[in-house]
């Protein structure tokens, strides 16, 4: 290693002017929106849609983060792979509703990848974040005990902060707790 | 997408946390419900982290980069007109080649052309304040825009933005993910600011701040700022006398 990493800042409140311009009004800006979707028609495996809000350690709802998800396909190969579906770029990029702060995504649950559990990585950014925060989301109909990740978490209770609920057919509820009660796991990967 | 076949793989170096801002720091406020409590989760990295997403140049329009332009008004836009340009590099200064880099700003008034911005400096109406640009094959690239002007911000009794330009850069890995903020040379504000502060390393906090290159700038046109970036990179090991990650 020869050099240090260049240091993080805030994205700060108007993040969404640079990363998805439409939410901050700029109607039509460029012709293609990054991340706009994880999978393209034809992508194969089980439609889900993930819905979740970002609580901050007043308990209230961050409505001007921005959150990344990233994943592979539905076989457990992440695009560029050799075999992965050519339908899942595996990358989607989301803003918090600025009303009700919530964010969804559509997408297709992923397949296991080399020993790992199925799960979507995550990385959220918002003013008061100094350095982007990663999480990862598993599912709870899953076999998840012999997750690598999963397994070191300690006190192992809070586990279940990275575990998604079944909210009915192909519906999944994800709450992430920046601090205090129920914080959500972060990682350092 | 780009061909993938030529870019560093495998375990990524564990991330300097000292190299970065702390994550909750009382003089930035919102910072301070924002921050985790406990530790982070600490391990190698893996294929989530390795791999990432690819962007190409299909999606990036001819004036992506050139924010001076590419606001759908009449006319230029207001300012004092700069290049800013730079490398991408990774820990092991290897150039990161066609990847994605971001920008955002605020004009010259430093208003913000967002719904949440109320500050009573006028919006430029030739002026977005945003661009994107892919880096090239020896990880460089280059924006055309205009210096954005400092700006109060609520926090303190009086605390002012130093001007900045907002990067946002992905690498290879989604692990390598990074945002930052891009300051000026000589800008007496970035000592004054708590956000600038978050960065206890002032050596760290010095290579946010581009340098004046007068042999980029072109007369009677454009001053350049240079402003190099540095991602994480991949973990070298002797493997079959070939080092990995290389």
């Amino acid at each position: 290693m020869t050099m240090r990493e260049t240091p993080s800042q805030t994205a700060g409140p108007y993040v969404h002017i640079g990363c998805l311009p439409e939410h901050a009004g700029l109607a039509r800006f460029y012709d293609a929106q990054v991340g706009a979707s994880p999978i393209a028609t034809g992508a194969k495996g089980a439609e889900i849609t993930i819905t979740g809000t970002i609580i901050d350690g007043m308990g209230g709802l961050m409505r001007d983060a921005m959150i990344e998800t990233w994943q592979a396909d539905a076989a457990g190969l992440f695009p560029g792979e050799p075999g992965a579906d050519p339908a899942v770029s595996g990358f989607a990029r989301m803003a918090c509703d600025a009303d009700s702060g919530a964010f969804t995504l559509k997408t297709i649950k992923p397949g296991a990848t080399g020993g790992g559990a199925p799960h979507i990585s995550v990385w959220i950014v918002a003013r008061g974040i100094n350095i982007g925060l990663q999480t990862r989301i598993y599912f709870e109909d899953e076999v998840n005990g012999s997750d690598p990740l999963l397994s070191r978490i300690d006190p192992p209770q809070r586990a279940g902060t990275l575990i998604a609920r079944n909210a009915g057919p192909g519906a999944y509820r994800f709450d992430i707790r920046l601090r205090g009660d129920g914080e959500t796991v972060f990682l350092d990967l | 997408m780009t061909d993938t076949g030529d870019l560093p793989r495998g375990r990524l170096i564990p991330r300097d946390r000292a190299a970065h801002p702390v994550a909750r720091d009382v003089d930035y406020k919102t910072s301070v419900g924002r921050s985790p409590d406990w530790p982070l989760l600490s391990m190698e990295s893996t294929a989530s982290e390795e791999t990432g997403p690819r962007f190409g140049h299909s999606m990036i329009g001819p004036r992506d980069n050139n924010l001076i332009e590419n606001y759908p008004g009449d006319g230029l836009a207001i300012g004092e007109r700069i290049r800013v340009f730079g490398r991408v590099l990774d820990e092991n200064a290897r150039p990161v080649p066609h990847t994605l880099v971001e920008i955002w700003q605020a004009n010259a008034g430093g208003r913000y052309r967002h719904v949440k911005d109320g500050y009573f400096a006028p919006l430029d109406p030739n002026f977005g304040g945003c661009g994107r640009t892919l880096t090239d094959a020896e990880g460089r690239y280059e924006f055309m825009t205009i210096r954005p002007g400092a700006y109060p911000w609520p926090n303190r009794g009086n605390d002012w933005r130093p001007m900045h330009i907002h990067f946002s850069l992905f690498g290879s890995g989604f692990g390598q993910r990074l945002i930052s903020q891009m300051y000026f040379q000589g800008d007496p504000l970035i000592d004054l600011c708590p956000i600038a502060a978050t960065v206890k390393d002032r050596s760290q906090l010095d290579r946010l701040v581009a340098s004046l290159e007068m042999s980029a700038a072109r007369p009677m046109d454009y001053l350049a700022y240079r402003f190099d970036i540095v991602l994480r990179g991949h973990r070298q090991t002797m493997f079959e006398n070939k080092p990995e990650g290389m």
